[in-house]
């Protein structure tokens, strides 16, 4: 059952606070098709593009992947697999840079491509997931290494995932696009609106939610039209296409459900605590092609945007193609290009080179002008007119904050619910005296993550001290009881010698009993008149030695018979 | 006059019996602010403040023998966590302190090991693995940097490494009033 949705009423639409209306800049990258990239010379495929665990490489140097193949497994639960993008040979398994705000190296497999693009061979594709167990599905979306493509990147299999005691009754597609310049997603609904619906579908399999919102700005009627048509031929039930005002930031997570269902997910918390749960239109697409076709998450769209760029446009980018590449297929640099930026113009981060590879989560490579991203100037002292509070989306107090996070009184910041920033950058937009508050507020965040840390590794370590100091005075103690034990023999031994007086020593004992015994057999061979035979037919050298040593015996006994006398002479 | 002095001797021996048995009753074991003045401190054990230990000092600190500036792996923030603590104004960082190294973990060079234990037996968090007479190696999750391994080692092949900055640990750098790289702050056009 389904609805047409251009007969409904309105849904009744809500307003999060703050916010910005910018010049959306949206029409440079949208008027073309888009097209897939070319297949690069090398492809550049990081271990880590999401958040949680490195994954682990599954291959080495010299072997050949086959595109599809999964090139490293996730470690741990919060964690995601990485594919071959293409077919080729693994030439280098090591640090590459990466598309990272630090500008540092990070590993990753490098694939040198042989233009075949063969693919590795596909399990059956599945038709009625329906009828799939939904543990079954959770694990194609794992296998998949699907994560959240609007920018997060937090793995897809956790978050289809709620616990138990979790209901979701609402399911949130993410199709704002908010940030400007950025338009992968509009292409993506205008050009596979099946596609994203039929991840919808599976998304509602898994989570069985009662209603599902399609949020999508007003400033992309095409998508809107496309994704309503899809639907009405797409028998999706309880579905509704709800476009909503242009405003920045109304794609954050948090902002976009405040507009459709007006709740407010709790600080510190996440949409599920409140039954709701928000995916974005790329990721449901991709999902799709990992249930119903069994293919992993190797290639997004990518906008490829700014006045710095000759023919701005969308590709269909291979995950690990290096940004350079797709620059010269958007017609190269414009003389106005002045900083390459990853994300857009509010959250995005600069790349300190265009040689980096593009991820699962890069939405958009902007080369921007001095004119559509100027350099702000020296920062000016806070003339605390509160323009930043009133914009802040998030409704927090971004010049407490800011004074807190420039004492770097952490804490403080903490207490003004710094971890509720979503960094999307409106305060410092605003800002008359062009106070870079955002980068403030990520130095605090950081700055807490690490002490936190720290705190937690001392204490590791003062109960790894703790242990070893309780072992050494347990070995010590040890080592003097057995001295105590082996003294405590010793003396028993010498009392016990001095109790018995001549009591003899076994051993002694033992030999004279032996002597004593000999001694009987010998008279007793003698009364008998058996004389040992051994002694006949002696050579003369031998008798020599016997009279020899008799001498000796003879001379012995009387040096004992003198020194057993001398004391009792003297 | 003697009703008074009898009302008050009557009044002090209630008093002084209810001090004596809750003396008794509520006992606490240890110095608790020497816990937490403990927990604050860095646990490498270094004896760089001239104790055997981070809770020798604290315990000092807690008798006041010793100041608070004295921690040279904890920095300025344990000093002025501490000030916060014990309501005692901040002091600046002794001279030996004052200088933040950057983190390092000790890294043993397995070539020159001769196997002689006496850095197992320095190290204060158990983080070196070996055996007489065979190689050690530092267990690097575990290291303190305290440094405590350098001196004993009569070969000298252990070195301090400062620990590498990856996109794990990287942290986003304390904004510099001049410099504005900042892209969040781009106006969108």
């Amino acid at each position: 059952m389904h609805y047409p949705s251009t007969n409904r009423p309105a849904r009744k639409l809500h307003r999060f606070h703050g916010g910005l209306h910018l010049p959306d800049n949206k029409a440079q990258s949208n008027g073309r098709p888009v097209e897939p990239a070319a297949l690069p010379k090398q492809l550049t495929i990081p271990l880590q593009q999401h958040i949680g665990e490195v994954a682990h490489p599954l291959v080495s140097v010299g072997d050949r992947v086959l595109k599809g193949q999964m090139i490293a497994r996730a470690q741990g639960y919060i964690s995601a697999p990485v594919h071959a993008s293409s077919s080729g040979t693994v030439i280098e398994i090591g640090e590459q840079p990466v598309p990272h705000p630090s500008g540092l190296s990070s590993p990753c497999i490098v694939i040198e491509t042989d233009g075949l693009d063969e693919w590795v061979e596909l399990p059956e594709p599945v038709v009625h997931f329906a009828q799939l167990d939904p543990s079954e599905l959770r694990e194609r979306i794992r296998n998949a290494g699907i994560v959240g493509m609007g920018g997060a990147a937090f793995p897809t299999s956790v978050k289809v995932t709620p616990g138990p005691e979790t209901w979701i009754k609402t399911l949130v597609l993410n199709g704002a696009e908010c940030e400007p310049f950025i338009t992968c997603d509009d292409m993506l609904m205008r050009e596979q609106a099946d596609r994203v619906l039929a991840g919808v579908a599976i998304l509602q399999h898994l989570l069985e939610p009662e209603q599902t919102l399609i949020g999508i700005e007003d400033n992309k009627p095409e998508a809107i039209a496309a994704m309503n048509a899809a639907l009405e031929t797409g028998g999706l039930s309880n579905t509704e296409v709800v476009p909503i005002p242009t405003l920045y930031p109304s794609g954050g997570e948090k902002q976009l459900i405040r507009i459709l269902t007006g709740k407010e997910v709790p600080s510190h918390g996440i949409p599920a605590q409140i039954g709701i749960v928000c995916h974005n239109v790329g990721t449901a697409a991709a999902i799709a092609d990992a249930v119903l076709e069994n293919k992993p998450l190797i290639s997004r769209y990518v906008t490829i945007a700014g006045e710095g760029i000759k023919e701005p446009r969308n590709l269909e980018v291979l995950i690990g193609t290096p940004a350079s590449s797709l620059i010269g297929q958007a017609g190269g640099y414009t003389d106005a290009a002045s900083k390459l930026i990853l994300g857009g113009p509010m959250m995005g981060f600069t790349l300190h080179t265009d040689n980096v590879p593009i991820t699962k989560a890069a939405n958009c490579l902007l080369a921007a002008s001095e004119a559509e991203s100027p350099n702000p100037g020296p920062a000016s002292p806070c003339i605390r007119c509160g323009q930043c509070a009133a914009a802040c989306p998030a409704r927090l107090l971004p010049q407490q904050m800011y004074w807190y996070a420039k004492a770097k009184d952490l804490e403080k910041a903490q207490e003004y619910n710094l971890f509720d920033c979503i960094e999307c950058g409106c305060c410092s937009h605003v800002c008359p005296s062009h106070i870079p508050l955002v980068q403030y507020f990520r130095f605090a965040k950081m700055e807490s993550w690490a002490r936190e840390q720290e705190k937690r590794k001392s204490e590791h370590a003062r109960k790894r001290h703790e242990a070893r100091v309780a072992r050494l005075e347990r070995l010590e103690a040890e080592r003097k009881a057995r001295l105590s034990k082996k003294k405590a023999g010793l003396k028993k031994k010498t009392a016990a010698k001095k109790a018995g007086g001549e009591a003899k020593d076994p051993k002694k004992a033992a030999i004279e009993a032996a002597m004593k015994r000999a001694a009987e057999k010998k008279a007793k061979l003698a009364e008998e008149g058996v004389a040992p035979k051994n002694v006949e037919e002696l050579t003369e050298a031998q008798q020599k030695q016997i009279d020899q040593a008799d001498k000796r015996r003879a001379e012995a006994a009387e040096d004992t018979k003198q020194a057993t006398q001398e004391p009792e002479d003297a | 006059m003697f009703i008074a002095i009898i009302a008050l001797s009557l009044l002090a021996l209630g008093f002084g019996l209810l001090l004596g048995y809750s003396s008794i009753r509520f006992h606490v074991e240890g110095d608790p602010i020497v816990d937490k003045i403990d927990a604050l401190l860095p646990q490498t054990q270094c004896g760089q403040c001239g104790h055997p230990g981070c809770r020798p000092y604290a315990e000092s600190i807690a008798a006041g023998e010793d100041e608070i500036n004295r921690c040279p792996p904890g920095g300025e923030a344990t000093m002025i966590a501490l000030a916060d603590l014990l309501g005692k104004d901040p002091v600046p960082m002794d001279d030996e302190a004052s200088v933040e190294k950057p983190k390092a973990t000790a890294v043993i060079d397995e070539k020159e090991c001769i196997g002689c234990t006496l850095c197992i037996q320095a190290c204060p968090v158990d983080a070196i693995l070996g055996a007489a007479k065979q190689m050690h190696t530092v267990i690097m999750d575990e290291c303190t940097g305290c440094e405590l391994c350098l001196p004993p080692c009569p070969v000298e092949c252990i070195s301090m490494v400062p620990v590498k900055v990856d996109t794990g640990n990287w942290k986003w750098p304390y904004p510099d009033g001049a410099e504005t790289n900042e892209v969040t702050e781009a106006t969108a056009g």
